[in-house]
């Protein structure tokens, strides 16, 4: 019943700050109730890390997972879809990563957004519920639903209250690019989603979406390589994995920072989740033969990211086009398979979550106080705004992965795990923390070193934006000194996820 | 109850729209009163529907050898019955001050009704040309009802040509099937071949004809042409009528035509069938992207999703029929609701509809609810989950794979994508804040009005069925055609 909480309680928390915005005079009152929203989210997502037993027992292929909670109700008989949530240890880590980033995108657009402040929370509220319903769902309709359902609100948040860059790159051409990349491949994913039940419909005669059922349908080599093909792609947009990535750049650039946020920290995380939990234990052996493939990609993504981030003069999009190359790092892991690598992701992905976070608020700040994000008209900030630019380094430095900093973890464990079974693979993407290290430092002195434009002070940091910064910068390094605290939680999980790979025998090995 | 008595009340539905037509037709005589007439039309069509629940006691039922009462027309009968009522509530509100007479509107629009009736129950050729001739000659009429206006009488000198044409097709082809059958019974049809069975060519010939006439009426590409000009020259609560109750009547025959007559599902014209549902889905999503006009907008995103639901009738089989009942519910919903609103911010009439995109800019900070009515209809549309129009998607794309037709799968796939750019385009419009060139808005009480609440519950269905669709996923399947 908790799992119904946690999923319904961001959808009425929307719907409230829509309808009790005062219709005459802009008030706090919807903002109050988002913020009271998510804490009451992230509050029950501790309470069921502190109560849950994620503790490893058994876990071995074809055993039902190890749920640690479950809800089902019946919801379309026809085709035995079922409303079926549950939590494992990943999908908890993913939940209270989503109510801790909701909480902070709350906060940061307390001055942003000035205008239609109801229904801006309304959107940011549902893209939460939806986000923390693909975390739950384990029916396969179910979770499709959720994965578009969210897509709506975050078209919203960029189209109406984005900011409109140069020319031809405007804010609603921006959400249209990021709807229409993520819902067509999307419906790819549906006709997976439709190939797979059907399959399993033939050799069994029983209609079902469930996640578990359908894990046991035997598939023969192509069409479970096509089918796997139509998750991967889906995923591989949203991640984003490179030839697939055009919308990520606009879509950051052009969003408001709660967008970016959300976006950057956990939309983009929904992919590798999906990853894990759907494309890998659903197709075992078409997965292991595609993930040369998908290494390969994960290069190129490494590489390419970071050398557009290099040569962007906007902000935000610079930090945009680092996140690609930071996911070229999750999609190696994901697909080297072993418990190590597959550690690394999760902290990868919880620690890119606060850095990238962390980031675009600090740009959205910046912003505020000079009215650009454009790195030229930057320079010489460095002490002209407070704490501010100690925070960004901070930031920037867990983002080129400095040891001490969740980032560092996260992708040493990854280069850590995959160097047995790929070690080529592992040399090359290597490079790429030498590239992260040059856009880093590159971003930190364009900004905040330089000849400053002028002497004059932009103002320091409030106490809203002090604990903001405060609460990212100690949960980065909780989870560099940490990750335990992380990894002992998934561990479970992930070693259900290697079970499924160790089934198809990698022919890299 | 002796045969005769029950054949009546198998008729029942459509005898009570006639003697409503006929009433209508001498309290105008006596005396005009738009208020009456559109009072007295709404009571005659609810209680047709209401005397649908008796028929359910008789079917299936055989009525001479023109009529098939069984419970699949029953369910499409009341899809029909439902968008012409909420025609009506629609066309009353927008005529109130056409500067004509108002009251034969109301005629025009039961005869119609009467016609898809008949249509959706024909099991011969004879009733299948009565029931799409009287569903199709009132609508030149509605559909040049505001006369004054060019572009309204344009689009009704224009859609009876074609309909004309359309017909004739529709002729020549059953009178090749009875010259090769020599039947005109749509199951007598594979007898007659069976033990004729010469002229297997006639037999394409005059089917390909027949579906040539159908694919007129439905907008299918490559006779979709009349469509956006038509939607966009008619009348609001005619263009919302055309795009539900004459699609719907059509799209029924279509499916009982192919699920009777054998001569109808040979491969060939299955392929035939399939290339057209694949263009129109890709030409009328394409066509659709630089249209400034909703009407015609919505026309050509209505000639998409006629492609969409004809994979279904492609695919065939149980899940085929299913997907189609599923499909033309939730999709007359949507459309219907798109019009309402549309219609709604044009009433009263006063001249062209409130067609382009301009007059919509801002409406969600001037009129919340409507907006958000059309919002819910767009997204519908677009096939976006939470939405009853996602069930339809889920259903069409189901039945493509089921039936490994992946070529319409991927088709649908990228209508869809290509789709979404328009649907978010007007949505999006709704919500910018800066002003328009010129705004046209709902009257302030629209809420309180028979339209307004029509629209608001239609909303409310598309949502509750697109997170509930059990209930009706189960109603259509309880609706199953009888053979014969």
């Amino acid at each position: 019943m908790i799992l119904c909480w946690l999923l319904f309680v961001p959808f009425i928390g929307g719907l409230l700050c829509w309808q009790l915005e005062s219709r005459h005079a802009p008030s706090q009152v919807p903002r109050w109730i988002a913020l009271l929203t998510m804490l009451i989210v992230v509050a029950l997502a501790l309470w069921l890390w502190v109560t849950g037993d994620y503790s490893l027992a058994g876990g071995a292929v074809g055993n039902a997972p190890n749920w640690a909670q479950e809800f089902r109700l019946p919801w379309i008989d026809r085709f035995g879809i079922s409303f079926h949530l549950a939590i494992d240890g990943l999908s908890l880590i993913m939940i209270t990563l989503t109510g801790f980033l909701g909480v902070l995108a709350v906060v940061c657009s307390w001055r942003e957004i000035t205008n239609r402040i109801g229904f801006f929370h309304l959107n940011l509220l549902w893209i939460i519920g939806g986000v923390v319903g693909v975390f739950l769902a384990i029916d396969l309709f179910l979770f499709f639903f959720f994965w578009e359902m969210m897509l709506v609100p975050m078209y919203f948040l960029i189209a109406l209250w984005g900011h409109s860059g140069s020319k031809g790159n405007t804010r609603i051409g921006a959400a249209m690019k990021f709807f229409i990349y993520t819902q067509a491949s999307g419906l790819l994913m549906l006709v997976s989603i439709l190939g797979l039940v059907f399959a399993h419909y033939s050799q069994t005669g029983v209609f079902t979406f469930d996640y578990v059922v359908l894990r046991d349908t035997p598939l023969t080599g192509a069409i479970a390589y096509v089918l796997m093909l139509g998750f991967f792609i889906a995923f591989a947009v949203k991640l984003p994995v490179v030839p697939l990535h055009g919308w990520l750049p606009d879509a950051h650039a052009q969003a408001p920072t709660a967008g970016s946020v959300d976006l950057a920290g956990i939309l983009l995380k929904t992919a590798a989740y999906g990853m894990l939990r759907f494309a890998i234990p659903l197709f075992p052996e078409a997965s292991a033969q595609f993930a040369p493939v998908a290494m390969a990609l994960g290069l190129i993504g490494i590489y390419y990211g970071a050398l557009l981030a290099f040569s962007q003069t906007d902000v935000k999009r610079l930090i945009a086009c680092s996140s690609i190359s930071h996911m070229g790092f999750v999609l190696i892991g994901i697909y080297s398979g072993t418990l190590l690598a597959l550690q690394g992701v999760i902290a990868q992905m919880v620690a890119h979550a606060f850095s990238a976070a962390g980031l675009f608020i600090i740009s959205g700040q910046i912003y505020e106080r000079i009215h650009t994000r454009n790195m030229r008209e930057m320079g010489g900030l460095f002490g002209r705004m407070g704490a501010l630019p100690g925070f960004a380094l901070v930031f920037v430095m867990a983002s080129l992965g400095m040891p001490g900093t969740g980032n560092f973890i996260g992708e040493f464990l990854i280069l850590f795990g995959a160097f047995d079974i790929v070690p080529w693979v592992v040399v090359l993407a290597s490079g790429g923390l030498v590239m992260a290290a040059i856009y880093s430092l590159v971003l930190m002195h364009r900004v905040y070193w330089g000849t400053p434009k002028s002497e004059a002070s932009l103002g320091g940091l409030d106490p809203r934006e002090y604990s903001m910064m405060l609460l990212l910068l100690v949960l980065t390094l909780w989870v560099g000194l940490f990750p335990n605290t992380v990894l002992d939680i998934s561990q479970t999980a992930m070693t259900e996820v290697t079970d499924w790979f160790a089934v198809a025998p990698l022919p890299t090995r | 109850m002796n045969q005769f008595s029950t054949h009546l009340l198998a008729l029942a539905p459509l005898a009570i729209l006639c003697a409503t037509i006929v009433t209508v037709m001498l309290s105008i005589a006596v005396r005009r009163h738009h208020f009456t007439a559109a009072t007295m039309t709404v009571i005659g069509l609810n209680a047709a529907l209401l005397s649908l629940l008796g028929v359910l006691q008789v079917t299936p039922i055989q009525v001479t050898p023109l009529f098939i009462i069984d419970d699949f027309s029953l369910l499409f009968g009341a899809i029909v019955l439902v968008a012409s009522l909420a025609c009506t509530t629609l066309a009353h509100a927008y005529l109130e001050t056409l500067p004509d007479r108002r009251e034969e509107f109301y005629i025009l629009l039961l005869c119609s009704a009467g016609g898809a009736l008949a249509l959706i129950a024909s099991r011969h050729f004879a009733s299948l040309f009565i029931g799409l001739e009287l569903l199709s000659v009132p609508l030149y009429g509605m559909v040049a009802y505001a006369y004054r206006d060019r572009i309204s009488l344009e689009a009704g000198l224009k859609y009876m040509v074609l309909s004309g044409a359309a017909s004739a097709f529709l002729l020549f082809g059953m009178a090749l099937l009875y010259a090769a059958s020599g039947s005109l019974e749509y199951a007598g049809l594979i007898e007659g071949l069976a033990n004729g069975g010469a002229h297997q060519s006639w037999v394409l010939i005059g089917t390909g004809m027949m579906i040539i006439a159908l694919a007129f009426k439905l907008s299918l590409v490559p006779f979709h042409l009349w469509t956006p000009d038509v939607y966009e020259g008619a009348p609001g609560p005619v263009s919302a009528f055309l795009a539900t109750v004459s699609k719907v009547a059509v799209f029924a025959l279509l499916l009982r035509f192919f699920t009777l007559a054998a001569p109808a599902t040979h491969d060939w014209l299955l392929t035939l069938m399939g290339v057209i549902a694949f263009a129109s889905m890709l030409v009328g999503n394409l066509l659709a992207l630089r249209q400034r006009n909703v009407k015609r907008l919505l026309g050509y995103s209505s000639i998409a999703h006629l492609g969409y639901l004809l994979t279904a009738i492609v695919a065939g089989g149980e899940l085929g029929t299913e997907a189609v009942g599923v499909y033309l519910a939730t999709y007359v919903a949507t459309t219907l609701g798109a019009f309402g609103v549309v219609t709604l911010v044009s009433s009263p009439y006063s001249g062209t509809d409130a067609g382009a995109l301009h007059h919509y800019r801002g409406l969600f900070w001037r009129r919340p609810y409507l907006a958000a009515v059309f919002t819910v209809m767009m997204l519908s549309l677009a096939g976006i989950p939470m939405t009853a129009g996602f069930l339809g998607k889920f259903y069409v794309i189901a039945v493509s794979v089921e039936s490994g037709l992946w070529w319409l799968a991927g088709g649908i796939v990228a209508g869809s994508a290509i789709g979404l750019y328009y649907y978010l385009r007007m949505m999006v419009i709704l919500f910018l804040d800066e002003p328009g060139e010129s705004r046209r808005d709902a009257v302030s009480g629209w809420g309180q009005q028979s339209g307004g609440i029509m629209v608001l519950l239609l909303a409310a269905g598309v949502a509750v069925f697109g997170i509930y669709p059990q209930p009706l996923i189960a109603l259509v399947n309880a609706a199953g055609m009888a053979g014969g």
